[in-house]
């Protein structure tokens, strides 16, 4: 009885809102009801939005610091202009070229060798039926996700030493020790190969819920085809988690120049600051140690627009090619 | 029936199920002997560790290195301030990021994709370390507690992931049932979207939390107080600045034996350090992944 009243009164209110929306003036007028109405909408989001005006906003006003030469007596606003000098200056620097080509290498390296794995996890682990066993090596290889990244890089560094755990297991097999952490050309590949095992078990989550939401007729009906299980996984699974595949990639791309700074941070030493020098970690230093607040805004300014570029291209690509897209 | 057996022996499957658990078995053991052996390392005799004869059980248990864990005041230093970080940051990401998230879940909300847009080119556009630390400093907020308490309490992913939540669960007839009955949407938050999301709430608590713990860039531009040092900070000096002994108010002899438990003193460290997370792990696991499910329904 009450139901079928709520349904009548939803009916009338569908009609009348057709009949408003007929004429513009009553619709500007519906929504500025629906202002007065909501009030507490706004009041929900408003910390939120102070927040991310605060400290998102607020910032990008900031960045014309990279256009002038910063004085804290006069403020942003009140330094001169300089133009492109700090770009300039950057591009003609010596530490330019280095520093481009450290963040790109350990980046496209990062991405190269750690996109296919968290997949090829997913796609195995499929194929493990024992429910338990499952369940335990996702909770072992989701773990590194949570511990902090100062902790990460400490264990690399005490793994890695002369006397560390890595080297008795080369002498346990008889091989010769090898001095990882003061050979900086090593530097690159333990960055992006303990990158590959963090992430492997968090990165595979995405397509491991999307495998499970194949339907298994398609599988029965492969099975009563005759396929075997790797045909299977090529044929059923791999297809189903392409456009994730595909979505990961160009949000990974777009990430290519942001390579993290804590990690070049913790992992830095005075030994392999030739190739361990990214820009994240070269803004800091003359930023926030240096002081020298224009130049390095003006470089961070440059890295964010090469990865927006980036980004966008991209994704132009990706719509064009594969009909998916960020937006 | 003959089927299921005739593909039960099929050897190219056999052969793929090998692989396929070889290669599991052998991912799952090269994440979790490193996390172990920092366990048996850190209760073991730091000689042997260091000669290589700690590999799979510990040996020549001692506590030593604990007990100069303990001992340090810095170490208690960085897990107050931490700990207090934590729960007040979290609490202040809540009530940023579930109250918005319902209302801009909401379709009836004026101007609602425009706050999307708005967020969504946060993501790929910012102004860099630099003019962000200025309005940071500008607020004078620089060596104080509540930077690390604001700062890491908002993120743009949570939200979207809390929004998608609650257009998947409420239904838009239980909001205008609640209407009808005269219900304002203040009172409707409250008594209705709360209890029903405790899920979201859970996942986003736990989010958050673990940012804040780990959280180690922020600690390193906006404070250089030690009093107000986060966990991380302190842990940075003694895993990666090799700081293992606070040399203040200890006589040289103690100091020697200090040098030589300064490797055991660094996985006792990692233990204590990550003994929340480690502890609350593996219960709370399943809301992280499910965190990440929900994020993937639209993304």
């Amino acid at each position: 009885m009450t139901i079928s009243v709520v349904r009548m009164e939803q009916d009338m209110k569908g009609k009348q809102r057709n009949v408003v929306t007929q004429t513009g003036r009553t619709r500007k007028w519906n929504s500025l009801s629906m202002l007065k109405k909501n009030w507490v909408c706004y009041l929900f989001v408003l910390p939120m939005l102070l927040y991310v005006i605060l400290f998102s906003y607020v910032p990008m006003y900031g960045i014309q610091l990279a256009f002038k030469d910063f004085k804290a007596v006069d403020g942003i606003w009140g330094s001169s202009w300089v133009g492109l000098k700090h770009f300039k200056t950057f591009f003609e620097s010596y530490q330019f070229g280095t520093l481009l080509w450290n963040t790109l290498a350990v980046s496209i390296y990062s991405l190269i060798a750690g996109f296919p794995l968290p997949i090829l996890f997913a796609l195995i682990l499929n194929y493990v039926h024992n429910g338990k066993f499952k369940k335990f090596s996702q909770m072992v290889t989701y773990a590194p996700h949570f511990i902090s990244m100062v902790v990460f890089c400490g264990m690399i560094t005490i793994f890695l030493a002369n006397d560390g755990i890595i080297n008795h297991f080369l002498m346990l097999f008889g091989a010769d020790p090898v001095s990882f952490m003061s050979d900086p050309k090593k530097w690159r590949h333990i960055y992006v190969w303990s990158g590959v095992l963090q992430n492997l078990g968090w990165g595979s989550i995405m397509y491991i819920s999307v495998l499970t939401s194949v339907g298994p007729e398609l599988h029965e009906a492969a099975k009563v085809d005759g396929a075997n299980m790797f045909q299977r996984l090529c044929h059923i699974d791999v297809p189903a988690i392409i456009p994730t595949m595909v979505i990961m990639l160009i949000m990974r791309t777009g990430e290519i120049m942001s390579v993290g700074f804590e990690k070049a941070f913790l992992l830095q030493n005075n030994v392999n600051l030739n190739y361990s020098e990214i820009i994240s970690t070269y803004t800091y230093k003359i930023g926030i140690q240096g002081g020298q607040f224009s130049y390095s805004a003006a470089i961070g300014l440059f890295n964010n627009i090469i990865n927006l570029i980036l980004l966008l291209t991209v994704n132009k690509i990706a719509k064009k090619v594969s009909d998916v897209s960020l937006w | 029936m003959k089927l299921v057996k005739k593909i039960k022996s099929n050897p190219t499957d056999a052969i793929f199920l090998f692989i396929v658990y070889g290669l599991v078995i052998l991912l799952t053991i090269s994440i979790l002997y490193p996390l172990y052996f920092v366990v048996i390392a850190s209760v073991s005799n730091p000689n042997m560790v260091a000669s290589g004869q700690v590999l799979f059980r510990p040996k020549g248990f001692n506590l030593d290195g604990y007990q100069y864990i303990l001992r340090d005041k810095r170490i208690w230093t960085g897990y107050y301030n931490t700990i207090r970080y934590t729960l007040f940051g979290t609490l202040f990401a809540l009530l940023l990021t579930i109250p918005s998230g319902y209302v801009l879940s909401r379709k009836d909300m004026v101007g609602r994709n425009f706050i999307m847009k708005m967020l969504i080119i946060t993501q790929y556009f910012g102004g860099g370390l630099i003019p962000t630390y200025l309005v940071v400093k500008g607020l004078r907020l620089v060596d104080t507690p509540y930077v690390l308490m604001i700062l890491g309490s908002f993120s743009v992913f949570n939200l979207i992931l809390t929004r998608t939540f609650f257009m998947n669960t409420l239904p838009m007839e239980l909001q205008e049932a609640a209407e009808i009955d005269g219900c304002g949407i203040f009172q409707y938050f409250i008594l209705v979207v709360i209890p029903l999301s405790k899920a979201i709430i859970a996942i986003m608590v736990l989010y958050y939390a673990v940012g804040h713990w780990n959280s180690f860039f922020n600690g390193l531009i906006y404070v250089t107080k030690s009093e107000l040092y986060p966990l991380q900070l302190i842990l940075r000096d003694i895993l990666i600045n090799g700081q293992s002994v606070d040399p203040d108010g200890l006589d040289p002899e103690t100091l020697e034996h200090m040098k030589l438990i300064a490797r055991t003193i660094k996985y006792g460290v990692i233990i204590i350090s990550s003994l929340p997370v480690l502890v609350l792990y593996p219960f709370v696991q399943k809301y992280f992944v499910k965190g990440v499910m929900i994020g993937s329904v639209k993304g």
